[in-house]
């Protein structure tokens, strides 16, 4: 199979898929009842009635771990490649197979090292 | 010697492979294939989700359902029709397209995995090249549509479900790419059907015993175990949905069909999930490590089976995607949730760290040998 024709079906599989919410959607329509009611569509907050809306302030602990996950998926496509290369290069191949290791443990222990220090920092403990 | 012989053979065999499903004409294979993805994501879950009543019943010394069909088999599709009917209810407050759209993008995502996974020799919608890489990327879609849902509905509860799992997600997405990584090391490939290959011949060093990766990776595979639990969100990891806490986390405000959908989407996780760790470590269609399929021919025994060979193929990933997904459903009976604080610890102070170590040790080990 070619590139265009994989990617091709994975386009068309993307539409097939939309397509199939969309029916599941559309047809449930007709066969469900609909008898709405003012106290049906209140907000559902343990049966009393709900107390400001439900967008409210609130204080988002995981917005650090937001920026740690960057980091590290960042790390991760730099990873993918070297994967598939670091098998085939050894000592007569350039560059040979102990620099790609070295190069990628200095690229990965210096990303631990920020990691430590968000440990030493506290991110990640929680009074 | 007869090592090289069989990798460039097997190698060649990877390059010229095609699936069952690729005909001379595009749109034929084209039909067949979303015939196949579509059939597999909608009988699959439903499959899991049985297995799943009757285990936990087993494991509570209950007997599960019972009346729905014969020993209650056809539970889940009376639910179906139960949702079917069950009126639409979207809260005054919601922000309504938002709320209405949520459950589909979780599901779209959960569906296209499917075209990735290989499920028995030649039985695959498509053999990307970065088939791994694309089943990774794809999985992490599905978060937009938890939080999408939690934050359209416009209620606390739904909210905070819907934070946590953002969290949660992308904590536990890191392991699970390295993890997954370490396997792209040790095979060389990041095609699913060339991993499954690689392990048909891979040999323990210096001998010529066959073994999956699962035993050199017995630690990759424990990472990639937990963490796909987590992303998930099975317990003990549904802190999402904690129904003790949160109601029912970001799905509180759903009712009928679109509340099916979400339910879908994690039945549906669990079955890729588990199709691609047997993919990844327990040696795809292989029944046994250097036993190949009767039938097949070339490749390490792996390609061209013949009807009763892609039958056995086909069945025996069944029976290790069952397996798998029965583990998960014993981990939800036997263990109580964790709190969101040791989540996020376990995942950035444990299991980051760890699989690091084992992509390091993989990556060495692989050089080395």
């Amino acid at each position: 199979m070619s590139f265009t024709e994989q990617y091709g079906a994975f386009a068309i599989m993307v539409i097939v898929g939309c397509a199939l919410y969309a029916v599941i959607m559309l047809g449930s329509r007709l066969m469900r009842p609909s008898v709405p009611s003012p106290l049906k569509l209140t907000t559902y907050e343990c049966g009393i009635e709900a107390v400001g809306t439900g967008w409210s302030q609130m204080n988002i602990r995981y917005y650090v771990f937001a920026f740690l996950f960057v980091i590290f998926d960042v790390e991760a496509i730099f990873l993918f490649p070297w994967a598939l290369v670091i098998g085939d290069l050894d000592g007569s191949t350039s560059p040979s197979a102990l620099y790609a290791l070295v190069a990628m443990f200095l690229f990965i222990l210096t990303l631990l090292e920020g990691l430590m220090y968000a440990w030493k920092k506290g991110v990640l403990k929680w009074e | 010697m007869i090592l090289d012989t069989v990798l460039t053979t097997s190698t060649a065999m990877v390059a010229q492979t095609a699936g069952l499903l690729d005909t001379d004409s595009f749109l034929v294979s084209m039909l067949l294939k979303v015939a196949l993805v579509i059939g597999l994501f909608l009988s699959l879950p439903l499959i899991v989700g049985y297995m799943e009543h009757k285990a936990m019943a087993r494991l509570q010394h209950r007997r599960g359902p019972m009346f729905a069909g014969p020993a209650g088999s056809l539970q889940l599709v009376a639910d179906g029709i139960k949702f079917i009917q069950k009126e639409d209810v979207i809260p005054r407050a919601a922000d309504k397209w938002v709320f209405a759209i949520a459950p589909g993008m979780a599901l779209v995502p959960a569906l296209l995995i499917f075209f990735v996974l290989p499920f028995g020799p030649g039985v695959w919608a498509a053999d990307l090249e970065l088939g791994l890489f694309y089943a990774l990327a794809i999985t992490s879609i599905s978060v937009l549509g938890v939080m999408m849902g939690g934050w359209a509905s416009a209620n606390k509860f739904s909210l905070i479900g819907g934070l946590r799992a953002a969290g949660q997600l992308i904590a536990y997405e890191l392991p699970l790419i390295l993890a997954a990584i370490a396997v792209a090391v040790q095979a060389g490939s990041l095609s699913l059907v060339g991993i499954v290959e690689s392990q048909a011949t891979f040999m323990v060093a210096g001998t010529d015993i066959n073994v999956w990766f699962v035993f050199p990776q017995i630690l990759g595979f424990t990472i990639f175990f937990v963490a796909a639990l987590a992303e998930l969100s099975r317990p003990p990891f549904d802190m999402p949905i904690a129904d003790s806490e949160l109601v029912f986390g970001y799905m509180t405000e759903y009712t009928g069909l679109k509340f099916a959908m979400y339910l879908l989407t994690e039945y549906a996780g669990m079955v890729s999930m588990s199709a691609l760790m047997v993919v990844l470590y327990l040696g795809g269609w292989q029944i046994l490590p250097g036993v190949p399929l009767p039938g097949c021919e070339a490749g390490g025994g792996l390609f061209d089976c013949g009807v009763l060979g892609t039958l056995i193929g086909v069945g025996v990933v069944m029976g290790k995607i069952l397996m798998l997904t029965f583990v998960m459903v014993w981990l939800r009976v036997a263990y109580p949730r964790l709190r969101e604080d040791q989540l996020q610890r376990m995942s950035w102070l444990v299991l980051v760290p760890l699989s690091l170590v084992n992509l390091a040790v993989v990556a060495v080990a692989k050089v080395v040998f």
